[in-house]
């Protein structure tokens, strides 16, 4: 698969491009990487204890990958680190290539979002937003941070926002859509706040160990339908911010879901306005059809790519959504990599491949 | 002039059963001694998945004066069938039998709800067909209850709900798909839970209203399970209703569920066509809801992008409030396939059904 997406890469990298990855992700080598903004409680922490998290294996997925590091088989760097965790690399091979202008980060692990000692966690949330400065946004000038927060502990959360909410570096607050309980709910709702009045998004990357599985009727077997549940883990959170009336409580606030399609957002949406049609008095604060809200609070990353048997029906799609809610992504260095010169298998009209390569995500993240 | 639905074979009716008491000639001396003495009889058995008060349980003109809506043959005979001219509708019961957590109680409140379906129902009402309620608990004992029920021809499926103890594809199951298959029972699976699992990956919500919105999450979590463990593989003449589930949902899924596919097969090898032509082939979708989109054309699109006429079938739902007087078929709903979802596709699923209508043409020729 890797062989053949390089292959069709090759025959069109004449194509000058620009775009916004709304999706890198970059890797550590381990945890000591974290060790200069870790206290020294923690550091010892990390080797006597390790991560503590809401499942049976403490540092990988019970659903293990079907490929090493999850990753394109070439994007393991000439340094021998993992896929993701050398910045030249990641330049020679991603940035400059495909004409990235603006990269969005999205460091999965450590992840201090799930671990179940508060404080460790907001130490490792703490500690990955340095690294996320020190090791790459100062670095490349292209690149832009995801703050990390804990939060099941909105205060450090809080806190964790106010510290990085001046530095351009940082354009998003990162929460994960398996929180413990559904992001919607008040208990998080203090979070809210300080995005909004920071003026930060927040963006949703699938992730997040919260001891739930990933169907009502718990875990499943297999690695394909634990990947395509990502897809129920954004539709909870969708449900979620809606009915709570968040968006109602605050108004500027901007959700970003990543990586978690978008295909599914139309029937969602035709769904929840069916239904609250009938039963809008168990959530009298949401005044408007839902499908409101969603039109105007959330944007979707694209990566990976819709693909419709009929490959026309892609146009449907951005119709119904809205043409300026998709922000360009590439998963980079994952497996099911987007390549912007092929990601459209239908012509799309120039202004509005534009639109989703670069000014949607210059317009919600303000880079310009 | 005629009803479009004339004739129509409505795929999804909810009789309730009144209370416990109703029940008690249904079971044997032991467990009508011990539902009596353990005061069982005078316990409130509403399920979770749909509260009675609940707009969307009862449509306002169809809750009956006392007691839960669909509690009432006469009402559901009235409403129901006379209303649209169905031919014949499928009774699903949604009953506590399903919630609890020790086996054998609820096999014998399986029992007791399909005798009081055959005997208050069926006998009553020639219109009506059954689905078999069944204990998932214990496969065994699900299995040992379609074995003692599908002589009956009159029950036509399996009924089961997406949220479970497992996802439904698990090899858990399989006894229970090995009899539907063999008697020619497709496999109901409705919208709901049994809540043994947060209905949502993220956990918990707060409101109703969301939790039946994520009911067609669970149905689409139970397509993949399904597809992915390969049930269709080992039993090739199985079909599976998706009832009360929504499907405008399902052209993204499918689309999805081949992308990852193409990607990921060499995982479950036995697979080995697009997932999107499995579903095509062996699981069916009720109409009620529609959760329609909002513009003309939308839905007739979205129809299209399903990929088959075959996929639909008729169902009002009844006595849950999905549409407002009449209008079953929604106004939007292309005419050509009118006939397809109302008789044709339901006839094709439900082996049962066609092998009635074929008796009462012969009878009508002799």
């Amino acid at each position: 698969m890797t062989t053949e997406l390089r292959e069709r890469h090759g025959a069109t990298a004449e194509t000058r491009l620009s775009v916004i990855d709304c999706d890198i992700h970059p890797t550590m080598g381990s945890l000591s990487d974290l060790n200069p903004w870790l206290a020294k409680r923690w550091q010892q922490h990390i080797v006597t204890y390790g991560e503590f998290v809401r499942q049976g294996l403490s540092k990988t997925l019970s659903h293990p990958r079907m490929q090493p590091a999850v990753s394109r088989a070439d994007a393991w760097p000439p340094n021998g680190g993992l896929p993701g965790s050398h910045l030249p690399f990641m330049q020679e091979q991603h940035l400059d290539p495909n004409g990235v202008v603006y990269g969005v980060l999205q460091p999965l692990r450590p992840n201090g979002n799930s671990q179940r000692n508060l404080e460790f966690g907001a130490a490792l949330s703490s500690a990955l937003n340095e690294w996320q400065l020190e090791t790459w946004t100062r670095r490349d000038k292209r690149l832009k941070g995801s703050i990390a927060v804990t939060q099941e502990w909105p205060e450090a959360a809080i806190k964790e926002i106010e510290r990085h909410a001046g530095n351009r570096d940082f354009i998003q607050v990162s929460l994960p859509p398996r929180s413990d309980e559904p992001l919607g709910r008040r208990r998080y709702w203090p979070i809210y706040r300080a995005a909004a009045e920071a003026g930060l998004p927040i963006g949703l990357h699938v992730s997040g160990v919260n001891g739930h599985s990933s169907t009502a009727s718990g875990a499943p077997s297999f690695y394909i339908e634990e990947h395509h549940n990502n897809v129920q883990s954004m539709q909870g959170v969708v449900t979620s911010f809606v009915l709570e009336g968040v968006f109602e409580e605050f108004p500027t606030l901007k959700l970003v879901l990543i990586e978690g399609g978008f295909a599914w957002v139309p029937a969602l949406a035709w769904r929840l306005d069916a239904h609250w049609a009938k039963m809008r008095n168990e959530v009298p604060h949401v005044k408007r059809p839902p499908s409101d809200y969603i039109r105007e609070h959330i944007w979707y990353t694209t990566q990976p790519i819709e693909e419709p048997e009929k490959p026309e029906h892609l146009i449907d799609l951005f119709e119904w959504i809205g043409w300026d809610r998709l922000l360009f992504s590439t998963d980079y260095p994952h497996w099911d990599f987007d390549d912007p010169h092929t990601v459209f298998k239908i012509r799309i009209p120039e202004a509005r491949k534009r639109q989703i390569f670069r000014g949607n995500a210059e317009r919600l993240y303000g880079l310009g | 002039m005629s009803l479009p639905t004339q004739n129509a074979i409505d795929c999804d009716l909810h009789p309730a059963v009144p209370g416990v008491k109703t029940l008690l000639p249904y079971f044997d001396e032991y467990w009508r001694d011990a539902i009596v003495n353990r005061g069982i009889d005078r316990l409130n058995l509403d399920i979770t998945s749909y509260p009675p008060g609940a707009p969307l349980s009862g449509r306002a003109d169809w809750r009956p004066a006392r007691g839960n809506p669909g509690s009432d043959l006469d009402l559901l005979r009235r409403q129901a069938l006379d209303t649209f001219g169905t031919g014949c509708g499928i009774l699903n019961c949604l009953h506590a039998a399903q919630m609890f957590h020790g086996e054998d109680m609820a096999a014998a409140f399986c029992r007791a709800v399909n005798d009081w379906l055959a005997k208050e129902w069926l006998e009553r009402e020639p219109r009506l067909r059954a689905s078999i309620v069944v204990p998932t608990q214990n496969p065994e004992l699900a299995v040992e209850e379609i074995e003692r029920r599908a002589a009956d021809r009159r029950f036509v499926q399996v009924l089961m709900l997406a949220g479970d103890e497992m996802p439904l594809g698990r090899r858990h199951y399989w006894p229970i798909y090995a009899a539907a298959e063999r008697h020619g029972l497709p496999l109901g699976i409705h919208a709901g839970s049994l809540y043994r699992h947060a209905p949502t990956p993220g956990g918990w919500p707060s409101y109703y209203l969301e939790d039946y919105v994520s009911y067609a999450a669970g149905l689409e979590s139970t397509l993949l399970s399904l597809i992915a463990e390969g049930v269709f593989v080992k039993f090739p003449r199985l079909k599976a209703v998706f009832i009360e589930s929504g499907f405008t949902w399902l052209p993204a899924c499918l689309w999805r569920f081949n992308k990852t596919w193409r990607g990921v097969r060499s995982e479950i090898p036995w697979v080995d066509r697009p997932p999107a032509e499995v579903v095509r082939d062996h699981i069916r979708f009720t109409l009620q809801p529609v959760d329609a989109p909002p513009n003309p054309g939308q839905l007739e699109r979205v129809i299209e992008q399903m990929g088959s006429d075959e996929l639909l079938l008729f169902s009002t739902d009844y006595p849950h409030w999905q549409f407002e007087g009449e209008a079953a078929l929604p106004a939007e709903l292309p005419r050509h396939l009118w006939r397809k979802i109302l008789i044709d596709n339901p006839l094709d699923t439900y082996p049962r059904l066609s092998e009635a209508a074929r008796q009462a043409s012969e009878e009508r020729l002799s």
